[in-house]
């Protein structure tokens, strides 16, 4: 023990995190090899890198023409960044409701709120179709955001409310003191000092609604409201199923995931430095 | 420019009650310190001036304005806060002129009166900086000028030396002195600190578990403490408080334990009548005729020599500005100076005579 100097430990802790960043990222890694093979080299060597012989993009092509996927992805977008949107300004002004007001009933109204954490959305599946029949939004997008918006939730409130009590009250109270509404305040003062835990909360909150199969499968299964995960299903045939286009279209679909993913965590190492150098 | 008058200031939260009919006039101008220790209600006192916490009961006026039901920017103060609250994302001419933006001040006026105000507190060179751009001392000056900018009625300070370390503090209480020298503006400053009280009071009000327990200027507090609380708590090393009982046989004296210490003779000062004795430690004198005691710790301060010295069963605190070069285990003999006494009632805790 006594010979282990901090190089070789932090050789360890490296080893041990390539180790892990291999792992995870091995699936993705063969999607997106395949996506760019021909069917037979898919099939005869699924590890080996596309070469000149084996490049084809008859995925790529496949799924260009096929249906309309420009359409899903714009869908897939629409409900992602609206219900991101909802989630993050109903959490956060419910968090702030929470940590900064004394009133009857603050403690049962967070445990309620965060109730939705434990209990999976899906168990309300019958009822909430039944109530997106009876309220006519059936193939609509508007009832995957209210959906979604309703899951993301709970874990905002209760992340967000845990970042704001740590916002200094001098600081709430030197804006009272200079005139700022309580809108102000939340807006202006602690919004940006929370940003590091919005971009948490952005990030835990977007990939499950981008990956959902579940929802609209069941209320949006319409031609012009499919996501783009749905979309790709329809290249999973009962007795065929069309390899190169579903590598395709699952490559297709990390992209923009992985566009919003860079712009927060850009915002989670900069709340993080920020706090490092005060 | 206005008097603050808080007449019959109660608050309580749900059922329990922090504040019980507070009473504090204070005139235009003057610089009022509330002190106590902390739970007594200062803090909570200047927040209900503020605006920032709601009135159980009474009256809050600034400038014969009832202000109850303001909410904290119509009432015409500034605050000044502990750990600064500078907004963290704005330059220090932004902190300074932000209320004022607030209030839809024309650009110009905004940038002649945070001038001024960078002017008087040095802070001219740092003003396009940001606040973790800054020192403790500076941040503090930052705050201190975006309530100066307002030109307000009314200064509230809440502890704003509480985290600056000593040097700081003891520069920055006498900056703070010679700001209001020179605006001469009412001030309601909150410490728990009874030096900082003493030296940058024009008048201390002393608070105990939400009651007013003495007002006065500091040098009557230390003179004529009205109860064996502010006896205590105002002056440093602390007042020491033996328990006796009075006995008048030839003169007045305190029996305590096997020690009688002579008292002045004070209406009230009945035989038999349970008492505190109250004796600052600068007030023993050595005397060959005084009571004995065995000296157990030397603390040398330079200026002057604490010890504590053990009588009976009680520590007592003496201070000597001679150097007497004692050791733990000497004996000293020791009698209060005459005049210098004070006398407590045990139950009520309240001065006699």
């Amino acid at each position: 023990m006594a010979t282990r100097t901090p190089i070789s430990r932090s050789i360890a802790a490296h080893a041990v995190l390539i180790t892990y960043t291999l792992i995870a990222l091995f699936p993705v890694f063969v999607i997106v090899i395949n996506s760019f093979k021909s069917r037979r080299a898919i099939f005869n060597d699924p590890l080996a890198v596309p070469t000149a012989e084996t490049f084809d993009l008859v995925g790529y092509a496949t799924v260009l023409k096929q249906g309309d996927f420009f359409q899903y992805f714009l869908n897939s977008m629409t409900v992602t960044v609206a219900s991101l949107f909802f989630v993050l300004l109903f959490g956060a002004m419910a968090a702030f409701a929470l940590s900064e007001y004394r009133f009857k009933g603050n403690l049962l109204m967070g445990l309620y709120l965060a109730l939705g954490i434990m209990i999976p959305i899906r168990l309300g599946t019958v009822a909430i179709l039944q109530l997106m029949v009876a309220s006519g939004l059936v193939n609509t997008l508007t009832a995957l955001v209210l959906v979604y918006t309703a899951q993301g939730l709970p874990l905002a409130v209760f992340i967000l409310s845990e970042f704001m009590r740590q916002v200094s009250d001098d600081l709430k109270n030197a804006g009272r003191i200079d005139g700022l509404s309580e809108y102000r305040i939340f807006f202006t003062l602690v919004l940006p000092l929370v940003r590091p835990a919005m971009a948490t909360v952005a990030v835990f909150t977007m990939i499950p609604i981008w990956n959902d199969l579940w929802f609209p499968l069941i209320l949006a299964p319409a031609e012009e409201t499919k996501t783009i995960t749905l979309g790709s299903q329809v290249f999973i045939g009962q007795f065929v199923t069309n390899w190169n286009a579903v590598l395709a279209a699952l490559s297709l679909a990390i992209v923009p995931v992985m566009v919003l993913y860079l712009i927060f965590s850009r915002q989670l190492i900069r709340g993080i430095t920020a706090g490092a150098v005060k | 420019m206005a008097e603050v008058t808080i007449s019959d200031l109660r608050k309580s939260y749900g059922g329990l009650d922090v504040m019980h009919g507070v009473n504090v006039d204070i005139p235009d101008g003057e610089f009022v310190v509330l002190v106590g220790p902390s739970g007594c209600g200062k803090s909570t006192l200047l927040r209900m001036i503020a605006g920032l916490e709601g009135v159980t009961g009474g009256t809050i006026r600034i400038g014969g304005r009832v202000v109850n039901n303001l909410p904290p920017a119509e009432r015409n103060i500034a605050m000044v806060f502990q750990n600064y609250a500078l907004y963290p994302h704005k330059t220090v001419a932004a902190n300074m002129g932000f209320a004022l933006k607030m209030q839809r001040m024309d650009r110009a006026e905004i940038d002649a009166r945070v001038a001024r105000a960078a002017d008087i507190l040095g802070l001219k060179p740092y003003l396009a900086r940001f606040p973790r751009e800054l020192s403790g001392g500076q941040r503090q000056r930052v705050a201190m000028g975006r309530a100066i900018v307002r030109d307000p009625e009314v200064f509230l300070f809440d502890e704003p030396l509480s985290n600056l370390d000593a040097k700081l503090r003891v520069q920055m209480r006498s900056e703070i002195r010679e700001l209001h020298q020179r605006l001469s503006t009412t001030t309601v400053y909150v410490t728990h600190d009874q030096i900082e009280a003493m030296t940058m009071a024009d008048r201390i009000v002393v608070m105990k578990d939400g009651h007013v327990s003495q007002i006065g200027a500091p040098l009557d507090l230390y003179d004529r403490p009205a109860n064996v609380f502010v006896a205590g708590f105002i002056g440093s090393p602390a007042m020491n408080l033996i328990e006796g009982v009075v006995r008048r046989d030839g003169g007045v004296v305190v029996e305590a334990g096997t020690d009688r210490l002579p008292a002045p003779d004070l209406p009230g000062m009945d035989d038999g009548r349970r008492v505190i004795f109250g004796i600052r430690p600068e007030h023993l004198l050595r005397d060959d005729a005084g009571f004995a005691a065995a000296v157990a710790v030397v603390e040398p301060t330079g200026a002057e020599t604490h010890v504590v010295l053990r009588m009976g069963a009680r520590d007592v605190v003496a201070v000597f500005r001679d150097r007497l070069g004692l050791r733990p285990g000497n004996t000293l003999r020791l009698s209060p100076q005459p005049g210098m006494v004070h006398v407590f009632d045990a139950e009520t805790g309240q001065r006699i005579g």
